[in-house]
């Protein structure tokens, strides 16, 4: 980046064939950042997103080291232990209905409950925008049938969808992201198709035409930057919903199967606790809230923070 | 008017064999025969084809849609394989109970949901806004089976103020509107309506902020209108919005109570899936569904319709 | 492309026709778009561009005007291939475009154009560098040069390169981003380039400038515009011929000066007698132009002026006007100008020659 001296107002360049000098230019010279550079930095002074951002970081870092950071065998219970409840001298967090350490299974389960959660998002991002931008781009027929077939999963409530999907294929992880994944590529697509029309109809896409570049080109250099934006914020709003939905199929026995440690199984187990140790049973579906919510937030943050001109 | 319900109605037609369509191959998707859950494992061979000959299961898959599809027309959703009795009737039941668990929390959810965004995009970047924001943060956030379960242990195993299962003292499947029945709807209602709540406020927040932004409000006020009278002028134009958001939500609700009415067996079509599944009854499945998603279809063309009945700015050419 | 990179020189041996074969010629160019009344209503077509002739003749700048919807932006397009025509024929230097002799590709990268909407043409992701290099690059000049020849641009439109190359559309004025959008249109060393309302959305006193850095440049690389505009006072400025258009056709077709000074459609007489002049003195002597123009999905029979023309006659109604000569270099499609139509006003047989 060219720093600029002082006297930047001072007259202007005179190239030859002396063009004229530009009375308006607004010269506060302001040193380009590009626009993920924008959005970062205002991201970065937005308390509420970087707080939430924290929070997302410090459970992934917790999920992900679970196996060697677990003060107790999340897996080994204790009859004569069970349901102990929060602030234990051994169980820091309380025990479950089979006698196993509750902070153990909920630094485990964050693992599952993430993956399960975050990983239809990613799919449905992959293939929603593939759809989304390819009816979006070509227009037409090919547009009129795939938005037309996705107006049948539109039909559906998502919660309904999911459910339906995840009964009919049995339970299981596979199964509950697979229909998960089906809940998500309707609703990702049909806003890369409405964010890719309205980009494809820019002056600049014709002005890239006219230079003579593929279609290929066109969309990778002069579409994609314009249009991944959008749908990615959009993308990650979805993961507050994925995180309830996938620990909600898990809930209801459709999701991860006992014993392995999930926050939405180990919510149903604990229900018939509920009246033994309230707290207890109400632990995994807090974590589940917390993440939720973080990822509203940050969402959010980064939603706003996109609303930068450019 | 009549020409534009006409035009959303064949525009909708397409939808509605989609969903139909979907509905059907869910029992394909299944893994297996559906029949495989009813019958025993030790089932002849003999015994399992002259059954898939019974429920058509031989035919090619075109003419078993075409038959399921001229069924369901003349309102026969199959039976039931877990209770032998007809999937019509079953569903018919619950959807009964479901809509007016969802009904119930609409308007709840509706009328909270309107106060804080109304107040909240009156009042911007005030302490009540950044309280009724934080609101509809919480609504969209929270897993709401666990609400669920969180409202039964304060007001339930807690409190000991409101029963925590069932739709009636009796233990009945129907919910009807008295005293004692009253009591076994608030739990499930109100967790229900934190969803629309949320939704409602944001919408309304925003909604209003842009009405309060724009000319003519200058203009009311310039005129010397009260305060009060250009609120009205406000709520006008945000009600098209506002009602067509709240017959979403109560769709939304009427497929997605399956896990509050879980935790709370409320006898509606979320309790009877839940049964369907771990039965793997799949004709009484794919019926809850498709009523499901039918009346979800049918809501968005009611709302369609109103909204645009209701508001000069869409046309109806 | 034969010359050196990053040089600004315009490419020889690219004149195949000579001087005296047009550039750009266009003949019965059509275009409509078909609108959908919704079910049961019947298919109908917007007549866009409804048989368009005219010629570009080597290094002048032919002005196009009209009311907005008058099909001048939409034979644009289709000249630019941006949108197929139904009919008609481009031919470029004498080659039919698209044919073999000269595919898509190859006229585009000698025909360029400049939109109006400043912001909109520019991809607001891209720096203004990499947006003027995108052409030359996919043309295959590698990377460091074509950025070369973005920078020299940049410096030719007026615009510091150490200053503007890096920044982003948002960064720029509107006349700064139109002169980027000129300079992206050069980078690719075009013959022609179209100039859709160009400066329309400039101020006007940033309008003056850049119809100044345009004029400029075509001296200097040997250009030949399309000049598409609403404004007379700025088509007078500029351009050495001027197209009339009204409702998707052509009608009447001249030097600037004769066009302009003294209209031989009555259309264009509206139009002129319309303009607010400087001049006190000079008062209205034709009735400005009353109404909207028709709807171009029913154009009217006949004459499509002759609702709101102050010449109309019955036979106006019924003949649709050729576009004829008055004289060699001028043409203009009105029955109350050409012999023998039964106009009453026309000229008689022996006085138009």
């Amino acid at each position: 980046m060219a720093t600029l001296a002082p006297h930047a107002t001072a007259p202007l360049l005179d190239v030859a064939g002396g063009a004229a000098p530009l009375p308006d230019a607004p010269d506060a010279f302001v040193p380009s950042r590009g626009f993920w550079g924008q959005v970062g930095h205002k991201l970065l002074r937005d308390p509420v997103a970087m707080t939430a951002a924290c929070v997302i970081l410090a459970i992934v870092a917790v999920a992900l080291l679970a196996p060697w950071i677990t003060p107790m065998d999340p897996y080994r219970g204790s009859m004569i232990r069970r349901l102990k409840p929060v602030g234990d001298a051994t169980y820091l967090l309380g025990s479950d209905e089979l006698g196993r350490d509750m902070l153990s299974r909920l630094m485990l389960g964050g693992r599952l409950s993430l993956f399960i959660g975050v990983t239809p998002v990613i799919l449905a991002f992959v293939i929603g925008s593939g759809i989304g931008i390819l009816a979006g781009y070509v227009g037409g027929w090919l547009n009129t049938v795939l938005m037309r077939t996705i107006d049948v999963f539109f039909a559906f409530p998502s919660v309904l969808l999911a459910i339906a999907l995840s009964g009919a294929l049995g339970a299981g992880v596979f199964n509950s992201i697979v229909s998960l994944t089906c809940v998500f590529v309707p609703q990702i697509a049909r806003v890369a198709e409405s964010v890719t029309t309205q980009i494809r109809s820019r002056d600049y896409v014709d002005a890239a035409r006219l230079s003579g570049a593929s279609t290929f080109t066109i969309l990778r250099v002069q579409v994609l930057g314009n249009v991944l934006g959008p749908i990615f914020v959009y993308a990650t709003s979805l993961i507050s919903v994925s995180m309830i939905l996938a620990s909600g199929l898990s809930f209801l026995g459709l999701g991860v199967k006992p014993p392995e440690p999930e926050w939405g199984l180990m919510l149903n187990t604990l229900r018939t606790a509920i009246y033994v140790n309230p707290l207890v049973a109400a632990l995994p579906g807090l974590a589940i809230f917390i993440v939720s919510i973080s990822f509203n937030l940050f969402s959010d943050g980064l939603r706003s923070a996109m609303e930068v001109k450019a | 008017m009549l020409r534009f319900i006409l035009r959303r109605l064949v525009a909708v037609t397409p939808v509605a064999i989609g969903v139909s369509i979907v509905c059907f191959l869910l029992v394909h998707l299944a893994p297996g025969d559906p029949l495989s859950a009813v019958l025993p494992v030790d089932a002849s061979p003999e015994t399992i084809e002259a059954m898939r000959t019974a429920y058509g299961y031989d035919k090619p898959l075109v003419v078993q849609y075409g038959l399921w599809l001229w069924h369901v027309l003349q309102g026969d959703l199959g039976t039931s394989i877990a209770s032998g009795r007809p999937v019509t009737s079953e569903v018919g039941r619950a959807v009964v109970n479901s809509l007016i668990l969802a009904c119930v929390a609409t308007l709840i959810g509706f009328t909270f949901g309107m106060v804080f965004g109304f107040v909240a995009g009156y009042f911007r970047n005030s302490i009540l806004d950044r309280l009724a924001s934080a609101v509809s943060v919480f609504g969209v956030s929270v897993p709401h089976y666990w609400l669920a379960m969180v409202l039964v242990i304060v007001f339930s195993a807690q409190l000991g103020w409101l029963p925590s299962t069932g739709a009636g003292p009796d233990g009945s499947g129907n919910w009807r509107p008295d005293l004692e029945h009253l009591r076994y709807i608030i739990l499930p209602a109100l967790t229900m309506s934190v969803i629309p709540m949320g939704v409602i406020a944001r919408t309304i927040r925003a909604l209003v902020g842009d009405i309060l932004a724009q000319d003519f409000v200058g203009a009311l006020r310039a005129k010397g209108l009260s305060e009060f009278g250009v609120f009205k002028h406000v709520v006008k134009n945000a009600a098209p919005t506002a009602l067509a958001i709240m017959g979403l939500q109560l769709g939304y609700l009427l497929g997605g109570s399956i896990l509050i009415e879980t935790v709370f067996a409320w006898p509606g079509t979320g309790f009877l899936l839940n049964a369907a599944i771990f039965q793997r009854d799949l004709p009484l499945l794919q019926g809850a569904i498709l009523v499901l998603a039918m009346f979800f279809v049918a809501l968005n063309l009611i709302v369609d319709v109103v909204q645009t009945a209701l508001d000069p700015r869409i046309e109806r050419g | 492309m034969s010359t050196p990179i990053g040089q600004l020189t315009v490419p020889p041996d690219r004149d195949r026709g000579g001087p005296a074969q047009p550039l750009l010629s266009i003949d019965g160019l059509v275009k409509h778009f078909p609108v959908k009344k919704g079910l049961g209503g019947r298919p109908a077509v917007v007549r866009a561009v409804d048989g368009v002739d005219f010629t570009i003749l080597k290094g002048e700048t032919l002005g196009i005007v009209g009311e907005s919807g008058c099909g001048k932006s939409t034979t644009a397009r289709l000249i630019m291939g941006l949108m197929p025509h139904d009919s008609g024929e481009l031919l470029f230097d004498g080659e039919l475009i698209g044919g073999r002799a000269l595919p898509w590709r190859d006229f585009r990268a000698q025909t360029q154009m400049v939109f109006q909407d400043s912001y909109a043409s520019l991809n607001p992701r891209m720096t203004v560098e990499g947006s003027i290099a995108f052409g030359p690059r996919v043309h295959g000049v590698p990377k460091r040069q074509a950025i070369e020849r973005a920078r020299s641009l940049l410096a030719r439109v007026g615009l510091e390169p150490s200053r503007f190359a890096a920044r982003y559309p948002h960064e720029l004025s509107g006349g700064q981003r139109q002169r980027v959008n000129i300079a992206r249109a050069l980078a690719l060393q075009p013959r022609l380039v179209v100039l859709d309302e160009a400066v329309s959305a400039l101020d006007k006193s940033v309008e003056a400038q850049v119809l100044n850095l345009l004029m400029d440049l075509k001296q200097e690389f040997a250009l030949t515009y399309l000049f598409i505009s609403h404004d007379l006072n700025v088509v007078r400025f500029l351009c050495d011929r001027v197209a009339v258009m009204y409702l998707g056709q052509v009608v009447e077709i001249g030097p600037a000066d004769t066009v302009l000074a003294s209209p031989a459609h009555p259309y264009t007489a509206a139009l002129l007698s319309s303009m607010p002049s400087m001049d006190p003195d000079a008062r209205t002597q034709v009735a400005p132009l009353a109404g909207d123009p028709p709807n171009p999905i029913d154009p009217p029979p006949g004459c499509r002026f002759h609702p709101r023309c102050t010449l109309a006659e019955e036979v106006c109604k019924g003949r649709v006007p050729p576009l004829a000569p008055v004289d060699p270099v001028h043409r203009v499609a009105c029955l109350a100008r050409q012999p023998g139509s039964g106009h009453s006003a026309a000229p008689t047989l022996s006085v138009a020659a």
